[in-house]
């Protein structure tokens, strides 16, 4: 069966209930068996296993905190970061398909949709019967997308919708996509669906990461929304924040799962890797990396679990996710790299995952707010005096 | 219907097992177990006879061992069985004893249809499902590969050396299952979720005797490295001789 161990040197896992290990077995068992085997042909190619999205559904993956009469998990916070975990030991764009349809389209649904968008749409992209994408960046509006440009008016029964926005994960294979656009300057969510008659979204091509991800341009020309598409309890630029919130929580526990198949690929290779009559691991240059990743995994996932633990309890704030967000995608783009020097020449082939988790950790690092603006964010807490605005 | 499955908890195959103290017995440390591959074919089997037959049959699984085992059981629950049976026991049996304790619970359960991995990836006797249908009385088909269960009579394809045997056989039965029977479903998360509700009954297994007894463990000897005889066809003379008197394979 062979079955991945994970890294757990501090015994992080006694601090887990029963139902969170089994949860993360089930979800180690799954990566292994349905999302290794096919990661490295998906990736070459520039194709999204979508295959995996029913599978995925059936096992519960997707919007895992949500209410059982959606049809989801209701489970908490903990598990919801190691599913992330967990899936990202598989590859980042697997993850990110996932981060997005819970944490960014059902979860503004969830929260700010009326009881119709909630019933309907809920469980159908639980189900994955439906993807959704989520659409904030735009063009010229990066790390600050309150000065977007995509804006609504109000028309007879509904909102014409122009502008355009572009990164935008599982953009191409969404049914609904959840756009930001200023409505008379206030910043408002819509319901965009894919049949709506002005609205494109083509696949960009050309990306050396995440390349078993979608990742797409939303055009909107005048396109009409009806007005039961708006999302009626959202009043500006912050509810769309609350959303990357809940998606950098996912991200801070996804990369420790690259952090692990990074270190425990480097440390069994330095153990049989023969150079100078002796396994690599024998030298203390070897050791001295191998000890530093395996400190800043262990750092990593204290980190989260106690993250995890406080938004259970409701008390995580913004700048403690920046904060894991931004130390762990940073620690995990070093792991990659610091594992692909381990391994030589054959880091940079595709008989090791090394050199495709480094590659998807540089998007890592820059989507749901760069590593720059999550220290402006806590720069920002700690000082009480804001550098960005 | 009450549908049986055995289910033994094991070292995970990619574990390294060491010899304990004793010199017959696994040194526990360090081991990381799971359910037993061939007994995920078993439960998911069951369960799939379940959703066929119709709501009112039960699926139980019937497991001993030490506390530890509790996981494998949890996982089977998680996968959609009914409820389990822990039969505990911290010391080691044969396949005898193990037998004879599982097949009074199955009695008492009042099973007709029993279901085992076609062997435990621990010990490797391959027996369990023999001899509890021996103890029960009950028909036995081994290694199957694919299974249809009409009412009381069942049609199982089994594998045998170099082809396959159709056989059919009346209930009460014992059916031990190989790879390709099924694929087993994973646990879902609200399956996970579920099990947390069901029950794990808890007893002593029934005493019984173990007819064999194990001396001693070894493990298999290391493999040796490798020898380059050269690297061109002069070395051919040398490597059928070294074939021939000292691997003695030609
Ligand atoms: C693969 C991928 C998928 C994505 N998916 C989505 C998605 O689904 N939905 C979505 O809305 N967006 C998505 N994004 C977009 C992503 O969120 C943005 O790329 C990100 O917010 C950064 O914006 P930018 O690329 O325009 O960089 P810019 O904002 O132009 O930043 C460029 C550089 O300048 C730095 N910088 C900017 N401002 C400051 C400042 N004040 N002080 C110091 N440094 C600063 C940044 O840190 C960065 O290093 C995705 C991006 C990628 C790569």
């Amino acid at each position: 069966m062979n079955m991945f161990e994970g890294a757990d040197y501090f015994d992080v896992e006694s601090l887990l209930s029963e139902e969170e290990v089994l949860i993360r077995n089930s979800v180690r068992e799954f990566v292994s068996k349905e999302i290794i085997p096919v990661i490295e042909t998906h990736y070459r190619n520039g194709t999204f296993p979508i295959e995996l999205v029913p599978k995925m559904a059936e096992l519960g993956l997707l919007g895992i905190t949500f209410p059982e009469k959606y049809s989801c998990a209701n489970l908490n916070y903990v598990s919801y970061g190691l599913i992330n975990q967990e899936l990202e030991r598989g590859d980042s764009g697997i993850r990110s398909f996932v981060s997005v349809q819970s944490s960014l389209v059902m979860y503004p649904i969830f929260v700010f949709g009326s009881d119709e968008q909630k019933n309907k749409w809920l469980p159908l992209l639980g189900k994955g019967e439906k993807i959704g994408c989520f659409g904030l960046t735009e063009p010229d509006y990066g790390s600050n997308p309150g000065g977007m440009l995509t804006k609504a008016e109000k028309v007879d029964g509904g909102f014409h919708l122009n502008g355009a926005k572009m990164w935008i994960t599982n953009g191409t294979i969404a049914d609904v996509a959840v756009v930001w656009a200023k409505l008379g300057g206030a910043v408002r969510g819509f319901l965009v669906e894919k049949e709506f008659k002005g609205f494109s979204a083509p696949e960009m091509k050309g990306k050396h990461s995440l390349r078993a991800s979608v990742t797409s341009e939303l055009i909107f020309d005048n396109v009409f929304i009806p007005e039961e598409n708006l999302l009626p309890k959202t009043e500006g630029l912050k509810n769309a924040l609350m959303c990357l919130n809940q998606a950098r929580y996912s991200i801070a526990w996804g990369v420790v799962g690259s952090m692990m198949t990074c270190y425990d690929t480097a440390l069994s290779y330095a153990k049989t890797r023969i150079q100078f009559s002796k396994p690599i691991a024998a030298y203390q240059l070897t050791q001295d990396k191998l000890v530093y990743m395996i400190s800043e995994i262990t750092k990593a996932q204290l980190l989260n679990l106690q993250l995890g633990r406080l938004k259970d309890k409701g008390n995580a704030k913004h700048y403690q996710v920046s904060l894991a967000k931004r130390n762990n995608c940073e620690k995990a783009l070093e792991m990659a790299h610091i594992s692909r020097e381990i391994l030589g020449a054959n880091g940079i082939t595709d008989e090791y995952p090394v050199m495709r988790h480094a590659a998807n950790l540089e998007s890592v690092k820059t989507y749901e707010g760069t590593h720059e603006m999550h220290t402006l964010i806590i720069g920002e807490n700690i000082t009480g005096i804001s550098a960005f605005e | 219907m009450k549908i049986a499955v055995c289910v033994s908890h094991v070292p995970d195959t990619a574990t390294k097992v060491k010899i304990g103290e004793d010199g017959k017995s696994i040194d526990p440390n360090g081991v990381t177990y799971v359910i037993n591959p061939y007994d995920e074919y078993a439960v998911e089997e069951a369960l799939k006879t379940k959703e066929k037959i119709g709501d009112d049959s039960e699926v139980i699984i019937i497991t001993l061992g030490s506390d530890i085992s509790k996981e494998s059981i949890r996982k089977a629950l998680a996968m959609g069985a009914d409820k389990g049976v822990l039969l505990k026991e911290d010391n080691q049996r044969d396949s005898f004893g193990i037998a004879k304790a599982l097949a009074e619970e199955i009695k008492s359960q009042g099973c007709e249809l029993v279901f085992c991995g076609k062997q435990s990836v621990d010990y490797d006797n391959s027996i369990i499902g023999q001899l509890i249908a021996e103890l029960l009385g009950y028909s036995c088909v081994t290694v199957v590969v694919e299974l249809t269960i009409d009412v009381n009579k069942l049609t199982a394809e089994r594998e045998i050396e170099g082809g396959k045997e159709i056989v059919e056989s009346e209930l009460p039965a014992v059916i031990t299952t190989q790879k390709g029977l099924n694929e087993p479903r994973y646990a879902s998360l609200k399956g996970i979720m579920t099990a947390k509700k069901k029950t794990i009954e808890e007893k002593p297994a029934v005493d019984s005797i173990n007819l064999t007894e194990v001396l001693r463990m070894h493990l298999p000897p290391s493999k040796q490295t490798g020898r380059i005889l050269g690297t061109d066809k002069s070395a051919v003379p040398e490597l059928v001789k070294l074939l021939r008197e000292e691997a003695k394979v030609l």
